[in-house]
């Protein structure tokens, strides 16, 4: 059985939302800079970044939804308290 | 004010203006993210749907109308790419691409330096096999492959020399 877990204090909460919004952003520069590279190559007729990089880059895609989820939830449960 | 939310967090005046909730901020940074996503997919479409170039054998000078130390411009394999044919000394003859590998300026040939310049952000390529010698460029100049017939200087090809970059 599982036990609920109990909600995070107000300050924890706003940290943890930050935090989760700052590694988004960090995220999204590396994407941007892996778009930039991968079109520098492809530009340079370079083909076979391209793979590899869609493929990062739709990781990276996933893992900034999962923090927004996570942020999305905290907010959640702040608006239920 | 009702409308749009976009115009709502983006007035033209600024009276108008609201704060950015956290979570419509993490909206507009996960929509950037997919965009960058899609612009990767694209590339990987286009890489995969990209043919690989042909290159006709095309005249493009004859020696004997190419002094020592001279340069004959000329176009391939498209009309859309310009070349740059070198003759150094004696029948000793180059011809690369003419567009700079950082940003398509022009290059052009220094007798007296014994080079190609990039007047636009000063990138020097060798005149011998086109690497870059200084500069913002970080590829060399495509090379073009010729062969001679007799004065005719034929070209057949062209070596993008990735493997040197």
């Amino acid at each position: 059985m599982s036990v609920p877990r109990p909600p995070l204090p107000r300050r924890s909460r706003r940290t943890a939302i930050d935090g989760a919004i700052a590694l988004i952003a960090i995220l999204l520069i590396v994407q941007m800079w892996l778009l930039t590279a991968a079109l520098e190559a492809y530009l340079g007729g370079r083909v076979e970044t391209a793979l590899p990089a869609a493929i990062v880059s739709g990781l990276l895609f996933a893992a900034a939804i999962a923090l927004y989820l996570f942020i999305d939830r905290l907010d959640r449960e702040a608006q239920d308290r | 004010m009702s409308g749009p939310l976009w115009r709502e967090e983006f007035s033209v005046r600024s009276s108008e203006e609201s704060y950015v909730s956290r979570r419509q901020f993490g909206k507009f940074l996960i929509l950037t993210s997919l965009g960058m996503f899609v612009g990767n997919l694209w590339l990987l479409m286009r890489s995969w749907l990209r043919r690989p170039p042909t290159f006709p054998s095309m005249q493009v000078a004859r020696l004997s109308e190419v002094p020592e130390g001279g340069v004959k411009l000329f176009r391939y394999p498209t009309a859309s790419d310009p070349c740059i044919l070198v003759r150094r000394r004696g029948e000793e003859v180059a011809a690369y691409s003419q567009k700079c590998t950082h940003l398509s300026c022009a290059v052009t040939y220094s007798a007296e330096r014994g080079r190609l310049e990039c007047p636009c952000h000063q990138g020097y390529f060798s005149v011998r096999d086109g690497r870059v010698l200084q500069g913002p460029p970080q590829r060399p100049l495509p090379r073009v492959l010729l062969e001679r017939h007799g004065d005719d200087l034929i070209a057949v090809g062209m070596d993008m020399g990735e493997g040197d970059a």
